[in-house]
């Protein structure tokens, strides 16, 4: 793959938009940006390689809403990568961003260039995330070899070509360590068993019938690891059930001997740079709030994917990280005269997640700014079956919509139009609801 | 026949190394794990104590105000991270100021210097984060906190330039007394010696019994640790304590050298002497404890939760000096907190008795000083861009969350006594030891360690002997 574009040595280079990240999120985005006139785009990327985590995902079921097409990560990746190649978008393999000041000056650094200075006119955040460690979970036992994120396995086997275990216990049944348990057994080994803290699992329904029930797996809900033993490799594990609490329940251990265990636990939206230059987070998404541009608090720069909140597909990655571009042209444009598009977050409308919604993204709408319609995304905290997600206007109930299942695995949206919102001209508050029949 | 060999290369028996590395001797270090730093040293609370814990006239307390005194200097030679946060003692319960009261006056028979007793205002106004109903506090400014690899890596690199060996995965099974000295009969082979230095940790009893009829009794005294990430690293900006008392030992909570807060640790006692493993008990007990000290810690927050021993021996002190009935074969046992303030004047302390005893003369090419792997992060840009011109390898981030380079790595593995596993990268340059606890670095690291040392990536290890990351190829067990 050829990098291309201007010796960055130095510290006065500028460009219009500078997209941190060239995962799913960071090549839709740059697409956009540059089908919305912007010529000066750089993407930093840190791997060595575009595409980001998709490269790992050798598995199929991308892109069924994005190309009503079955394809694998890689090749998910690659229709965006070709599209950035097309449109001649400059972008860094290897690249570090080490800081991004208020005033969006963006260091970074690699091999050949050095370390280095760029400002830009915009930046799109679309750093991706990261995979929870068992430190976060406080898991007791020992601390030897063979405990791994579903993600470093999948990167191991999928990648690399080399094997991390033979006998092997997951502990969490979001999407990847459903899609481990499969690739795990494909490849040779013995997955014996998902455990789940929750009584329903965080992964897709799909995967879990594709990768556990078709290959006899067991999911055990309600169950989590309380110890973990073997000193120099894993010997084992113990699951036990879990309580109302998520409290172990004495009595119910049961001993697994195993040499590896993979953690799937949970993804955490990476946000030490938008931390480091003063984006304010939401501490439900650990993602920064945004307003209907997908702009934050700090005016010319946007986030996108799985830095803003994580998704379950990556097509609503695509879609989202398409606004966020061609919002962050517009602002480029606007300080230029050419678009309308205006600095700074006036105060605009609040989005509120209540009573079984846990957040909104965006979570202010400034309808002013918005385009035609907007998609507004959410998880529930819970499941629930036949049950409504009603908006409230005001005191005013505008949408009501049935949905005969929700759970906190599937992302959810909504779709505000932008016509309907003017007509309430002094509208405070939209709250977002899950309502019983 | 070397002249001295020490058994054991953690904090006390590297610090023995790296002082009788100043005298003219043939000495060699035996260590049963691959690494340095692999026992007690690694997993602690990284305090140097200001000294007014331990019992007046002890040698506990004797070494530690030595240690504290001489650490300053000591990282200032050996290029490792050490800092004077001081550290406050706090007293939650107006009953209690005499207890506080005598560990102050504790503190100044042992010679602690600078300590102060502060009100609950002054404390809350200097930690703003105390729990509320503090109401005094013994502030010891001296306290401080280290890098643990840091300082026993260095030590144990000084040691090598000034001439001693190593040997590593190589346990001492059995000790036979000889004319002169002591054959000591590992796996390995046989290593003869005028002088034995056991620095053997929780093991130090079993290695004294062989030689004594005397016996001693060190007990592993486990405590748990939470280490929180770096975001909650200001939560205190000094080491903070809970006074001692009806309710038992208290945790303490305090910033690390690397700017992440650590919160422990528990005391248990147990018959394994490798059980290193965390209880549940033992991280609910640490985080109740933790917030009668401190209010609002972030648990949510912790990356990581480990396990360390201490040595207890019986007699509740450091044991330092020559076994009576067994001549030439010096202890070095006992060694719990305050070990690792204590290390400098420990190993000055064993120097001195074998200077004595064998009447030792200095070296003329003494190399005093050390330096540490560059980290990159505390130079300019410009001296950054001087670095990755020579070096492109510095340009390169391989972990993320703690921005360590590949440049820090490779130094890390080519340098003397060099890391040989992600353990010992991690120990060494921090790489894995950051918010994702090596998810993102581990693979990176492993291809590197598998490309500097010459081995396939399948015997890379996490730390030596059986713990092997990978277990064969794709397909290869269908």
């Amino acid at each position: 793959m050829r990098e291309k574009g201007n010796d960055l040595r130095g510290s006065s280079q500028s460009y219009d938009i500078v997209i941190i990240g060239g995962g799913p999120a960071g090549l839709a985005a740059a697409v956009s940006a540059r089908e919305s006139g912007i010529e000066s785009i750089l993407i930093l990327e840190r791997d060595k390689e575009l595409g980001g985590i998709l490269n790992q995902c050798i598995h199929n079921g991308f892109g069924l809403h994005t190309f009503q097409e079955e394809l694998t990560g890689p090749e998910y990746a690659d229709r965006f990568i070709q599209k950035v190649n097309d449109l001649k978008i400059e972008y860094r393999l290897n690249t570090m961003v080490m800081d991004i000041s208020p005033d969006r000056r963006v260091t970074a650094m690699n091999r050949t260039d050095g370390m280095f200075v760029i400002r830009a006119g915009a930046v799109i955040l679309a750093m991706g995330c990261r995979e929870r460690a068992r430190g976060a979970l406080n898991i007791p036992g020992y601390r030897p070899a063979g405990i791994f994120s579903a993600g470093t396995a999948q990167r191991l086997v999928n990648r690399e070509g080399y094997m991390p275990g033979r006998e092997v216990v997951i502990l969490g049944s979001g999407d990847i360590g459903l899609i481990m348990a499969r690739r795990m057994t494909l490849e040779g080994a013995k997955v014996k068993a998902v455990a789940e803290l929750m009584p329903y699992s965080g992964g897709l329904k799909r995967n879990i019938v594709q990768c556990l029930d078709d290959y006899g797996i067991p999911l055990k809900l309600s169950h989590t690891v309380v110890d973990i033993r073997g000193k120099e490799r894993v010997e084992g594990v113990t699951l036990a059930q879990v309580d109302e609490n998520g409290r172990p329940v004495p009595g119910t251990e049961e001993y697994y001997p195993c040499d590896t265990l993979l953690l799937s636990v949970g993804l955490i939206p990476e946000n030490e740079l938008s931390r480091g230059m003063g984006v304010g987070i939401n501490p439900v998404t650990s993602g920064p709030v945004v307003n209907e541009s997908l702009e934050t608090n700090i005016p010319g720069v946007f986030a996108c994917g799985n830095v803003l909140h994580v998704h379950d597909l990556v097509d609503y990655v695509s879609k989202e990280a398409a606004a966020a571009g061609r919002n962050a042209a517009a602002y480029v444009q606007s300080l230029s005269g050419e678009s309308s598009f205006v600095r700074g977050t006036d105060s605009g409308i609040t989005l509120e997640a209540e009573s079984g919604v846990r957040y909104t993204v965006p979570s202010v709408i400034r309808p002013a700014y918005m385009e035609d319609s907007l998609t507004v995304r959410f998880r529930v905290g819970g499941v629930y079956r036949n049950c409504y997600v009603s908006v409230y206007f005001d005191g005013e109930r505008v949408i009501h919509r049935m949905r005969p299942v929700m759970a906190p695995g599937e992302m959810e949206e909504i779709v505000l139009k932008k016509e309907q919102l003017l007509q309430y001209p002094s509208l405070k508050t939209v709250r977002f609801t899950v309502e019983e029949v | 026949m070397y002249d001295i060999i020490i058994i054991g290369a953690g904090v006390s028996g590297t610090a023995a190394a790296r002082e009788l590395s100043r005298y003219e001797a043939d000495i060699c270090v035996l260590e049963k794990e691959e690494d340095v730093c692999c026992g007690s040293s690694k997993a602690n609370s990284a305090i140097v104590h200001a000294g007014y814990d331990a019992v007046p006239g002890s040698l506990k307390a004797r070494l530690n105000v030595r240690g504290n005194e001489l650490m300053g200097d000591l990282a200032r030679e050996l290029d490792f991270p050490f800092e004077r946060r001081g550290s406050l003692v706090l007293c939650l319960n107006e009953e209690e100021m005499p207890e506080l009261q005598a560990l102050y006056d504790r503190g100044v028979e042992n010679g602690v210097k600078d300590m102060r007793i502060l009100t609950g205002e002054e404390v809350l106004a200097m930690e703003p984060n105390v729990a509320d109903n503090v109401c005094a506090a013994l502030y010891a400014p001296t306290a401080g906190i280290v890098c643990p690899f840091g300082l026993n890596i260095a030590m144990a690199e000084n040691a090598c330039a000034n001439g001693v060996a190593f040997q590593f995965n190589t346990q001492v099974d059995k000790i036979t007394k000889l004319e002169e000295g002591y054959a000591l009969h590992t796996n390995n082979g046989t290593f003869r010696a005028r002088f034995v230095v056991n620095a053997a940790g929780v093991y130090a009893d079993a290695l004294h019994n062989m030689v004594s009829d005397d016996r001693i009794h060190i007990t592993a005294r486990r405590g748990d640790y939470c280490l929180l990430d770096k975001e909650a690293g200001g939560h205190v900006g000094r080491t903070i304590f809970a006074l001692p008392g009806k309710r038992g030992k208290g945790v303490l909570v305090t910033p690390t050298i690397h700017g992440n807060l650590l919160v422990g640790p528990t005391a248990v006692d147990v018959e394994d002497k490798e059980a290193v493993n965390t209880t549940a008990e033992g991280l609910a007990e640490l985080t109740a404890k933790a917030q009668m000290s401190v209010k609002n810690i972030p648990m949510k927050q912790v990356i990581t939760s480990f396990a360390g021993l201490r040595a207890h021996e019986d007699g509740g002190d450091f044991m330092i000096g020559e076994v009576p009935d067994a001549p030439g074969f010096i202890d070095c046992a006992g060694i719990e907190s305050p070990g690792i303030a204590s290390s400098p004047a420990i190993g000055e302390m064993i120097a001195q008795i074998l200077c004595e005893k064998m009447g030792l003369k200095k070296k003329k090419d003494f190399i005093a000083t050390r330096q540490g792997i560059t980290d990159p992060s505390r130079l300019s840009m410009d001296e950054r861009n001087a670095l990755i011109m020579e070096n492109p390898a510095y340009g390169n981030i391989v972990c993320r969350c703690e921005m360590v380079t590949e440049g820090e790595i490779v130094d890390a593995i080519r340098r003397p006594l060099g890391a040989r596993s992600l353990d010992g990268v991690k120990r060494r340059t921090r790489a894995g030891m950051g918010r994702c606890q090596s998810g993102f670095c581990s693979p990176a690291v492993m291809d590197i360690i598998a490309r500097e040392c010459g081995m396939d990536l399948y015997d890379v290890t996490k730390s030596g002997g059986g713990s092997r990351i990978l277990t064969g190829v794709n397909k290869d067990a269908l």
